[in-house]
């Protein structure tokens, strides 16, 4: 009996532990960041060379060299986040930001483009308005479609919103190729020659305007998922769609309106890139849609953290991307694996928050083991 | 022409074809692992590796051998990471996935800008291009069935051999039965995450030759640093949906996606716009598959139930 | 006569953490070509003992023997070495695979389905089974289902068979057609144990019956030498005082009328079936009955949550069928179910206890913002009423002990006023001091006028509880007792089939209705249309 009893019986017993002091579980975390950090200063001394300080230290001054770009990335990739985090906070595993605000941003240069030229006397206020409605339509339109389709048919959201994404890339490569007749390929500025049609003034600079809308945004999401009716349904939902129906809700409403906001924020956010950050549209616009997953999830959903996170993370990839110029070592890929390391970790680290591992001493008693049918 | 268009279609479908049935071993094991485009591209630079190392110095069937094996050596390694944050740590799926195709890229044009001698690779690529010396046959049959390279069929012979795994093997089953249900493959004594570091790894290693044969065959050895590998990934993670997991069909929808994707190029007479919307049609032929078998419920082309969520084995 | 014996069990001991104790020094012995029935109420440790013999826990103290050999079965790999295989009452099946497939799944014999398939066969037709091994699982019946889970076991050579109620979740037809495999089981030389509640068949299929109550072993029998009230008396025991007091008050009009109510289950079977009853202000109805017999599907039927299939549901002389839940939460019907798991349905585990006191009544008010204060007060003023132990209103509910989470959600239903609670397991696990807490405000809900409907499993507390007691077996009423005019014999033979009353006498029609027979009858015509 003894034999088989140490046959059976497991060196250590993983258990899920939800009860973990909040400065504990930031402790993990910073360590985590540090260790990452020594690894990537280790594999930078290897690269270049140099002493790993002189890289942290070339890291910190580069990320601030241009403090309002810097700002301005971090608001559009908190945007970003903003747009999923109800989504994600439901379970909905929303990845189609980055579609989501492209086709909302094709329709608003659609918009710039084609208004003006039909209708010469337009005032650029009501042009600027019609950009707005039609991004955000187009946003909606885009999000909602695989909200119906999850909240009807039980369809995989994951891999519908995915697809979304490529289907408005390939959209915006159609449009460009077929509105630019140079054959370029690239829209270039639009009515940069035009007397600046559809051009959102600039606040002070061109950086500002986004920064004001990210934080009346973030300020908007922290209260809507915190304090409104609508956030508590969402939450619950995500909790468990069972007591949500128990309390009365009706579950596919839910799905369908928080995919909508979701929808509204990339048409906001396609509307910014349009009439305020480039002018233009090129594939690259949704780009930062799977880095704000990751600050998204990295912020636990919550829109004041994600501040933080995702501050964190554009100082990282501004940083790593000096050091690379500095240093010689080739644009925007050492910033991928920097990010990408420090990322990993962070992953990680989240085991050994939600989970506690406790190593036998003697018989263990399971939890799970007191259910008798 | 038809005959063009069919080779050129099938060269561009090895791409996928490897990265899909990479995939469709992942999402077996209950595994939707978005890495899968970085990992293609870790597969690239460990080719690349391999050809700046030995390139100069080895005989061409050992070179390509050589490659092979770190291609699949260097995105089996990248596999691992995965399977352990996902398996072991009990990270999310989406964000660890997302996480390593941003890795991977980074690491492909980064690590490849300090190995690549486009003189060195282009030189060799026609070892990689033309198993059976026919290449430049015109008999239409031989163009399609035998001027292609060693990759296209190796690409062919691996989806075969895995559908009949999946099909008529019995760790196939259990591999499909991990996918579904996890507490019953435990509850009969099935070794869960055993069988999860294997495939997931196995899967990652089958997808990282895509991303040498785009840098060798496909692209003649001329780019990597360049290269669109990860939007070639994201193709291949769509075609698991368009094949419903089979790999068979997916050999016959790489073919299709990979006509889709070179139509562009071929078709010179449309304008150039008119090019680029066939693009459109593979990801919106996986929305559309997608749909239907939800809407059918048709179970057979169903996702496996369990995909992209933890097993835990107290959750039971 | 040694090596007659199939298995035995010695002194065998179970505990969960230090408090509960599921099986004390047990002992029992299963003879080979025999069915042995293990008879006991819920809870009685029956699972909990033959999870044991399956593997799936391993004894704290005692030792199980198989053919006279001290044996250990510490996973269920060791007992099918032992030739020992269980079938569970929810099946683990991989929906999108065959029968076949299932049936050899962990097996790691050679995969060849065409020998697979005739092997099937064979069994099958040794033993009378209908299968298709070809058939998909998704497609299958749930009585084709629990007959490849039985394949599956008599395919890897088990000689022992362990059924956990094997009869539930099947029609009078389908569990005929099981015993007749059954015998020929065991007349091919297979022990067989098989957990029922039902006396009728626990009398029809087995040779000997062991029963156990509260984890403890009574006794065994010759099924040929004992009657169903004699095992009865065995499995509920004597009669316990509680000292709950049942307080009378006035007779009222009927809140809550049902009547011919039928609801499916979740695979399609029907769960209540033709079920009348109602209940008046002031007045607390119990629901006994072993678990699974249509108690869940009779309480989300009512809450809405679950469509039914014929019948009416009339509150206050109003149709509530069709109702949203949201509505009927308003019309002020409380429905609080506690699951096995407890945590299940009507609390947000990861919420605060401040936001689950408002899950039901956070959309009160016009503002679109949630009225958090007030909740926190309420929050407060139950923690203080009932002495919930919390380090604070914000805590997760999920960090809190059992009998605090019951008493926030039996405290919160309570607190919104409703007309008609309907609870089910409100003292599930609980100590005795919360439970006669809960009690206790049962009581001061009914003298308040407050229509209850008590689902319950012991039946000394609904005995002294309770003013009648609704027995359902098999989804059907078995008939409506006076608690005070009752014995627990009778209710456990009811319970278990053994005693329908409903057939000599109507039940649930009461005679103050709010309608008139006339509406009834139209009623009547509506839901027949439908």
């Amino acid at each position: 009996m003894k034999t088989a009893n140490k046959k059976h019986e497991p060196l250590f017993h993983i258990t899920k532990n939800d009860a973990i002091p909040m400065t504990k579980a930031i402790g993990i975390r910073v360590f985590a960041i540090l260790i990452a950090l020594i690894l990537v200063g280790i594999l930078s001394m290897i690269l270049i060379k140099e002493n790993p300080f002189l890289i942290y230290k070339a890291m910190f001054d580069g990320a601030f060299i241009d403090v309002w770009t810097l700002l301005q990335n971090t608001a559009l990739l908190l945007m970003f986040g903003l747009a999923v985090i109800p989504a994600f906070q439901m379970k909905f595993w929303n990845l189609g930001a980055n579609g989501q605000v492209l086709v909302g941003c094709l329709s608003a240069i659609a918009c710039m483009k084609f208004i003006p030229q039909k209708f010469p006397d337009i005032s650029n206020g009501l042009l600027i308005l019609i950009m707005a409605l039609a991004s955000i339509l187009a946003s909606c339109i885009w999000s909602v479609i695989p909200a119906i389709f999850k909240a009807y048919f039980n369809t995989n959201e994951t891999l519908f919103t995915l697809m979304m994404n490529y289907i408005a890339i390939t959209m915006v490569d159609y449009f460009v190729f077929t509105w630019d007749k140079t054959g370029s390929g690239t829209l270039g500025i639009v009515n940069l020659l035009n007397g600046k049609k559809g051009w959102i003034p600039d606040i002070s600079n061109r950086y500002v305007l986004s920064i004001i809308v990210a934080l009346i945004m973030t300020v908007f999401m922290f209260v809507y998922m915190k304090y409104t009716k609508h956030g508590f349904e969402v939450s619950l939902v995500g909790e468990s769609v069972n007591t949500a129906k128990y309390v009365g809700i009706n579950v596919k409403k839910v799905i369908i309106r928080t995919l909508l906001l979701g929808g509204i924020i990339c048409g906001i956010l396609g509307f910014l890139y349009a009439g305020s950050v480039s002018h233009t549209i090129n594939k690259e616009v949704g780009g930062l849609g799977f880095t704000a997953i990751l600050v998204a999830w990295l912020a636990n959903f919550d829109s004041g953290v994600m501040l933080l996170t995702s501050f964190f993370v554009v100082f990282l990839d501004t940083g790593s991307k000096y050091v690379s110029t500095q240093f010689q070592l080739n644009s925007n890929d050492y910033a991928n694996i920097v990010v990408g390391i420090i990322f990993f970790f962070v992953i990680g680290c989240e085991f050994f928050i939600r989970y506690r591992i406790q190593f036998n001493k003697r018989k263990s008693k399971s939890i799970e083991e007191r259910e008798e049918a | 022409m038809f005959t063009s268009i069919l080779v050129n279609a099938i060269r561009m479908g090895t791409i996928f074809l490897f990265g899909c049935v990479g995939e469709i071993f992942t999402e077996k094991a209950g595994h939707l692992n978005l890495g899968i485009p970085g990992i293609m591209c870790i597969g690239a630079t460990g080719g690349a590796v391999a050809i700046s190392l030995f390139g100069a110095t080895v005989s061409s069937p050992v070179l390509v051998f050589l490659s092979i094996l770190f291609a699949m050596l260097f995105s089996a390694l990248a596999g691992m990471l995965y399977t352990f944050l996902t398996v072991t740590l009990q990270a999310n799926q989406n964000v660890t996935g997302l996480t390593l195709t941003t890795f991977g890229v980074g690491f492909m044009k980064f690590f490849a800008k300090r190995i690549y001698d486009q003189k060195l690779f282009v030189s060799l690529s026609p070892a990689f291009q033309n198993l059976f010396g026919l290449k430049d046959s015109t008999n239409p049959f031989v163009q399609i069935f035998l001027s292609h390279g060693i990759l296209v069929y190796l690409a062919i012979i691996i989806a075969i051999i895995s559908s009949w795994f999946l099909k008529k093997s019995r760790s196939g089953l259990y591999l499909r039965s991990i996918g579904e249900s996890p507490a019953t493959a435990d509850a009969v004594g099935i070794n869960v995450t055993l069988y999860k570091y294997v495939f997931i790894t196995l899967g990652s290693a089958i997808a990282g030759l895509g991303g040498l044969y785009y840098v060798m065959d496909r692209s003649s050895g001329t780019q990597i640093a360049e290269a669109a590998i990860d939007s070639f990934g994201w193709m291949a993670v769509a075609l698991v949906i368009a094949s419903m997991w089979k790999p068979l069909l997916a050999a016959l929808g790489s073919v299709i996606f990979g006509g889709l994707s070179i139509l562009d190029a071929m078709l010179k007479t449309l304008s150039l716009s008119q090019q680029k919307i066939f693009a459109i049609f593979p990801y919106l032929l996986t929305v559309i598959v997608l749909v239907i078998s939800s809407v059918m419920k048709n179970k057979n082309a169903q996702p496996p139930a369990h995909l992209g969520l933890p097993y835990f084995r107290e959750d039971r | 006569m040694e090596n007659n014996i199939a298995l035995e069990l010695r002194n065998i001991t179970k505990r969960f953490g230090t408090k509960v104790v599921a099986n004390k020094n047990v002992s029992l012995t299963l003879y080979k070509r025999e069915i042995l029935s293990l008879l006991g109420e819920n809870g009685s440790g029956k699972t909990t003992l033959m999870n044991m013999i399956s593997g799936i826990y391993f004894p704290d103290e005692g030792e199980i023997l198989i053919d006279g050999k001290p044996a250990i079965i510490a996973s269920p790999k060791d007992a099918y070495s032992y030739k020992i295989g269980m079938i569970h009452q929810h099946f683990k099946l991989v929906d999108t695979f065959t029968a076949a497939e299932n049936i050899i799944l962990g097996n790691n014999e050679p995969y060849n389905l065409k020998i697979v398939n005739s092997r099937v066969k064979d069994i099958a037709s040794k033993y009378g089974f209908d299968i298709d091994p070809k058939k998909k699982i998704h497609e299958m019946s749930v009585s084709e289902k629990q007959t490849v889970e039985i394949i599956k076991v008599l395919y890897r050579g088990a000689d022992i068979l362990i059924l956990d109620e094997p009869t539930a979740v099947l029609t009078p037809q389908e569990i005929e057609k099981l015993f007749t495999i059954l015998r020929r089981m065991r007349d091919d030389g297979k022990a067989i144990i098989i957990i029922t509640h039902k006396l009728n068949e626990v009398m029809a299929i087995s040779d000997r019956v062991s029963v156990l109550r509260k984890g403890e072993y009574v006794g065994t029998v010759n099924t040929s030498e004992t009657s169903e009230k004699a095992l009865t008396e065995m499995m509920v025991g004597k009669k316990v005082d509680l000292q709950i007091n049942r307080v009378l008050i006035e007779k009222k009009k009927p809140l809550l009328e049902i009547r011919d109510l039928s609801v499916k289950s979740d695979v399609g079977t029907n769960a209540i079936n033709n079920v009348s009853f109602y209940i008046r202000g002031g007045e607390i109805l119990g629901v006994a009955g072993i678990t699974g017999c249509g108690q869940k599907e009779l309480c989300e039927a009512i809450a809405g949550l679950r469509p039914i299939s014929s019948g009416a549901i009339m509150h206050d002389g109003e149709s509530i069928i069709g109702m949203s839940t949201r509505d009927i939460i308003k019309r002020g019907i409380s429905m609080s179910f506690i699951p096995e798991d407890r945590l299940g349905m009507g609390l947000a585990p990861s919420f605060s206890i401040t936001d689950n006191m408002m899950l039901k009544t956070y959309g009160e008010g016009k503002t679109p913002f949630v009225d958090r204060k007030t909740a926190r007060t309420r929050a407060k003023q139950l923690i203080e009423k009932l002495g919930i132990v919390t380090p604070s209103t914000e805590t997760p509910v999920r960090r809190l002990s059992g009998g605090n989470v019951q008493k926030i959600l039996v405290g919160r239903e309570i607190e919104s006023g409703p007309n008609v609670i309907i609870t089910a397991y409100p003292v599930r696990g609980l100590d005795i001091n919360s439970s006669y807490q809960i009690y206790d405000i049962l009581n001061e809900q009914k003298q308040k006028g407050v229509g209850i409907l008590f689902v319950g499993e012991d039946l000394d507390v609904m005995l002294a509880l309770c003013d009648k007691i609704m027995v359902l077996c098999h989804g059907e009423v078995m008939g409506v007792v006076h608690a005070s005019k009752t014995t627990k014999e009778e209710i456990g033979l009811m319970m278990t089939g053994s005693l329908d009353k409903s057939e000599i006498k109507e039940y649930g029609k009461a005679k103050d209705s709010n309608l008139s027979e006339d509406e009834w009858k139209k009623i009547d015509k509506e839901t027949e249309d439908m």
